[in-house]
């Protein structure tokens, strides 16, 4: 286990707040220009390039966690509809959401964003059509599987648009009596600089 | 110009998917870190913090037991561990605005949407290492310094009390009115 050296913070006090200076723990970190590394070497290139070699793997990745998605929507019916089931129903959509663009299936990813909202903004789950649960999940699977044939992505793009056309007009009907949650959710996401 | 010697930084992180896990850990792997400990949910994440002492926490929002939020909440609790302060960047795919507004407030240092890239990461720990923050202690509040910048055209009443600036004047609506746009 490694030791916390004791090190004190400088605290400025005010009225309601303070102001707290930590020990800057991570300056040893820090390599001024003069000791900089060689040019050429970059370490946003070298992690990319890491990524790089691991990418082969990406398609069976994709494949495990479509597969995961498939088997959560088997519990949802087998089970029916209870806290464990929706959470790990979402948790699935959830996951394929964040990695598949980074696994090459960014419109997979799309159509489990779209499940996503579904999920987290109906305000009754047992309300939500099984059967625009059910389109969801196949697409996924479909845009992963059949990635490889012609005009797959034109196919795919229609039907992720759609999808998301389906979920947000059952979401605005379902939330018409909460406008202000309706404007939240129909907001565009925050961009990556505005994230900070 | 100020470059990261990633090898004198160890790193943990906190994400119950198993690819996401190998993902990061390859790219910190990439960017000269040897040191990286990982944990699949907020309980283990939370035993591992404790244990490894790291420098940097990477963690997932959504997680089984508790999750990324509520980590967080546990690790800025002021006498509670050895390093409250420790830079929390919080990896997910939620980027809807109250979310990003609820990790600020929860104490997160850093916000990363997924999908995630080498650069992307690369400019928050940048960030955390070359421009900390100071922490912000008030009753409802434990962590780093919410403000990022000066806004100078803020007009309002100084939520902070106790400052040089109590108050920052307000311009008068008729002012305002009059002014050029």
């Amino acid at each position: 286990m490694a030791k916390a050296k004791n090190e004190t913070p400088a605290v400025t006090t005010y009225a309601d707040y303070e102001v707290i200076q930590p020990p800057n723990k991570l300056k040893k970190a820090v390599v001024k220009a003069a000791a900089a590394a060689a040019p050429g070497d970059d370490p946003v290139a070298r992690a990319e390039a890491a990524l790089a070699e691991l990418s082969n793997e990406f398609s069976s990745w994709m494949d495990t966690e479509c597969e995961r998605l498939i088997q959560t929507r088997q519990a949802l019916k087998r089970a029916g509809i209870n806290a464990t089931t929706r959470d790990e129903l979402f948790r699935a959509a959830h996951d394929i959401k964040g990695e598949a663009e980074t696994f090459g299936f960014p419109l997979a990813g799309q159509v489990a964003d779209s499940l996503c909202r579904l999920i987290e903004h109906s305000p009754e789950f047992d309300r939500i059509p099984a059967e625009l649960i059910d389109q969801h999940v196949d697409a996924v699977r479909a845009i992963i599987r059949e990635a490889h044939l012609k005009d797959a992505e034109a196919t795919a793009n229609r039907l992720s648009t759609r999808l998301r056309q389906v979920t947000d007009d059952f979401l605005a009907h379902e939330n018409r009596h909460r406008p202000d949650y309706l404007d939240g959710i129909l907001a565009p996401p925050l961009s990556p600089e505005e994230q900070g | 110009m100020i470059r990261i010697d990633f090898n004198r930084l160890r790193f943990l992180i906190i994400d119950d998917n198993t690819h996401m896990r190998r993902i990061l850990r390859t790219l910190l792997h990439g960017f000269g870190t040897r040191e990286v400990y990982e944990a699949e949910d907020g309980a283990a994440g939370l035993e591992a913090f404790t244990h490894y002492m790291p420098d940097i926490v990477l963690t997932d929002w959504a997680m089984p037991i508790f999750d990324g939020l509520e980590l967080t909440q546990m690790i800025r609790q002021p006498g509670a561990n050895a390093n409250p302060y420790v830079p929390i960047i919080m990896l997910t795919g939620h980027s809807e605005k109250k979310r990003v507004i609820a990790a600020r407030d929860a104490g997160v240092t850093e916000f990363l949407a997924k999908p995630i890239s080498a650069k992307a990461l690369y400019q928050r720990i940048l960030n955390i290492v070359a421009n900390p923050r100071p922490f912000i202690r008030t009753r409802t509040y434990f962590g780093p310094d919410r403000r990022r910048n000066v806004n100078p055209n803020y007009v309002g009443p100084e939520r902070r009390k106790g400052g040089k600036a109590d108050i920052i004047r307000q311009q008068s609506l008729l002012n305002k009115a009059k002014a050029p746009v």
